[in-house]
């Protein structure tokens, strides 16, 4: 017994030491924040991204495996402001009784209308919209906004912090310089949107997302008159886009998740548009690719954005 | 007559996106009416839409070798369909199978084969999307291959018109005058599949077989004439366009299901009021025998 004592306690001294040494476990829930606790925890951390590049984090379906990290995470960070309606399932389902980080903590809510039915009333006077409802709900998409951005990443590095305080120091440092990167980009963007006179920063697009990006940055962003994502066009759809269009004086669409991308292209040629191509919103393009980072998302949406409103 | 015109008219002439779908109704009416008319009259009716789905995997290898192009989708879901119609028609041939199920196995192996592919191919453009396709979005391109296709299938219908209704009655007679029958019934299946082609660049491969076999039926209760049937079954195709089109316009319904169903309204009215073996006949008769 005794033999077999020494070892156990051999063992446990070598033990240990290497369990505490290993990186923080983090679950981001959907791919821009797991860019972000990677940039600030560095080689600290590992980071397990639940809703992947180009993933959909408004209809995401969690696998066993994502329980089992959730599971075994020492910190799980989410954007919260109703955007991953899905994770208190989760972390119940994954027995998960650890922290739980809100990165938008403290960022005041922008309330998102229903898009079109305003639209809808301001482009064609008594075409009311039909059929949904007119609440207000919260807009999640703070990070489009890269002040909201720097208020995450001051959240992050302080729950790091936290949870793996013989690290403070590092997280401190990372987090100090990803904030100047933020602030450095911050400026670019106004720069390059600044190229555009002020009338001509209007989008046409079918993305939700950039209500903050908007406010913080001067763009507006109309949404395509009864556009639904879900369904098939009918000829209707087609010709109020395209009446829309003509009357608004906006070239710059950024229409996408359609049904047929040659449908688009119809569009714009019937219209006089001019098709700008991918923007990245609510998930990061795959590794490698123009817009795989949250900073990388922005160097590439801006310029898109800028040379098609430059057309407008 | 304002109202009319701007009910009926109007629409058209305002965008050129309802102009490019009509004119896609057109000649997609002119190819599949004739080969929807000899597909109901070899009973084949159940074939077209075997082979709509056949062409699911080619498409989708055109897709995946090329992108988002028109011509490797094509050739991919043409070259597709005409080797699932090769095979079953080989099978048919040398096998006691009939021809319905050999078509049957080789176009479920090849729709599973198609999802298969698309499914491996798990990115945010769905390839099932673009291939129920949508006729607003008909740009030039397709425009010119439907209206090719229409062109090809119409002069070859003429060439071989003969030997291909001999062959739908008699087939025993026609191999006994001429060697190669099967040839004739290989070089429709090939039309066939052209003009299946063609339907799933403008509405989506499901409804292309609607517009081909929808009013082919339809046509079969208002004449017995082979060439007169496939004339009306053209005329009803495009007039379920027209029709659809304004339904999906005025009253913002999806076009393809809107074009189809136009057509299907169209076939029970012909059931009911139909000059050839409608109920109308029937019943007027027996209304005139009881008198």
């Amino acid at each position: 017994m005794r033999f077999y004592l020494k070892y156990l306690v051999l063992a446990l001294v070598l033990i240990v030491p290497t369990a505490w040494a290993e990186p923080l476990r983090v679950v981001a829930s959907f791919s821009i924040l797991g860019d972000l606790v990677k940039n600030v925890g560095g080689e600290d951390v590992t980071v397990t991204t639940l809703v992947g590049p180009d993933g959909d984090a408004h209809v995401f379906e969690a696998t066993p495996a994502d329980a089992k990290a959730v599971g075994n995470a020492n910190l799980v960070v989410v954007n919260g402001l109703g955007f991953e309606g899905w994770i208190d399932r989760l972390i119940k389902a994954a027995n998960y009784k650890g922290t739980v980080v809100v990165a938008s903590q403290g960022i005041p809510p922008r309330q998102l209308k229903e898009e079109e039915a305003e639209h809808a009333k301001d482009s064609h006077g008594q075409d009311k919209h039909e059929g949904h409802g007119h609440g207000l709900i919260t807009d999640p998409h703070a990070w489009q906004d890269l002040a909201n951005g720097q208020r995450y990443v001051a959240n992050i590095t302080a729950a790091l912090a936290k949870a793996d305080p013989a690290h403070a120091e590092a997280y401190q440092r990372r987090g100090e310089a990803y904030l100047a990167q933020l602030k450095e980009t911050d400026q670019w963007v106004r720069g390059q949107l600044a190229a555009v006179p002020a009338v001509k920063r209007k989008v046409i697009t079918s993305h939700d997302a950039f209500g903050y990006f908007g406010a913080a940055y001067g763009v507006q962003f109309l949404a395509p008159v009864g556009w639904s994502t879900e369904s098939e066009p009918s000829a209707k759809d087609v010709a109020n886009l395209v009446r829309q269009i003509k009357q608004a004086g906006v070239r710059a669409l950024f229409v996408e998740n359609m049904s047929d991308p040659r449908l688009l292209k119809r569009i714009a040629d019937e219209a006089g548009g001019v098709v700008g191509g991918t923007l990245y919103s609510d998930a990061l393009a795959p590794a490698g690719k123009p817009g795989d980072s949250y900073l990388g998302m922005f160097r590439h949406n801006v310029p898109a954005l800028a040379a098609a409103m430059a057309k407008n | 007559m304002n109202v009319l015109f701007d009910w009926l008219i109007h629409p058209f002439l305002e965008f050129s996106f309802m102009r490019r779908a009509l004119v896609a109704c057109l000649a997609l009416g002119l190819g599949c009416g004739p080969v929807g008319v000899l597909l109901v009259l070899r009973r084949m009716s159940l074939v077209g839409d075997a082979m709509s789905h056949a062409v699911l995997p080619g498409a989708a290898i055109g897709f995946l070798v090329a992108g988002f192009s028109l011509t490797a989708m094509s050739v991919g879901g043409f070259v597709a369909g005409l080797v699932v119609a090769l095979l079953a028609g080989l099978v048919t041939r040398f096998t006691e199978q009939r021809e319905d199920a050999s078509f049957a196995v080789f176009y479920l192996i090849s729709l599973a084969l198609g999802v298969l592919i698309v499914s491996t191919r798990g990115s945010n453009v769905d390839l099932l999307h673009v291939l129920f396709g949508t006729i607003l979005a008909v740009d030039d391109v397709s425009l010119l291959l439907v209206a090719s296709i229409a062109s090809v299938t119409l002069l070859s219908l003429a060439v071989i018109y003969r030997p291909l209704i001999v062959e739908c009655f008699d087939p025993e007679f026609l191999r006994s005058v001429q060697a190669h029958g099967a040839v004739y019934h290989l070089l429709f299946l090939m039309l066939l599949v052209l003009n299946l082609v063609a339907g799933f660049q403008a509405l989506g491969t499901l409804m292309a077989v609607g517009l081909m076999m929808l009013p082919a039926a339809a046509a079969r209760f208002w004449t017995q004439q082979v060439w007169t049937m496939a004339a009306v079954a053209t005329g009803i195709a495009v007039l379920s366009g027209y029709v659809g089109l304004l339904l999906s316009y005025h009253g913002n319904l999806p076009s393809g299901p809107a074009i189809i169903l136009t057509a299907g309204v169209i076939y029970v009215v012909s059931i009911v009021l139909g000059s050839q073996d409608g109920l109308r006949g029937r019943f007027l008769r027996s209304r005139h025998l009881q008198a």
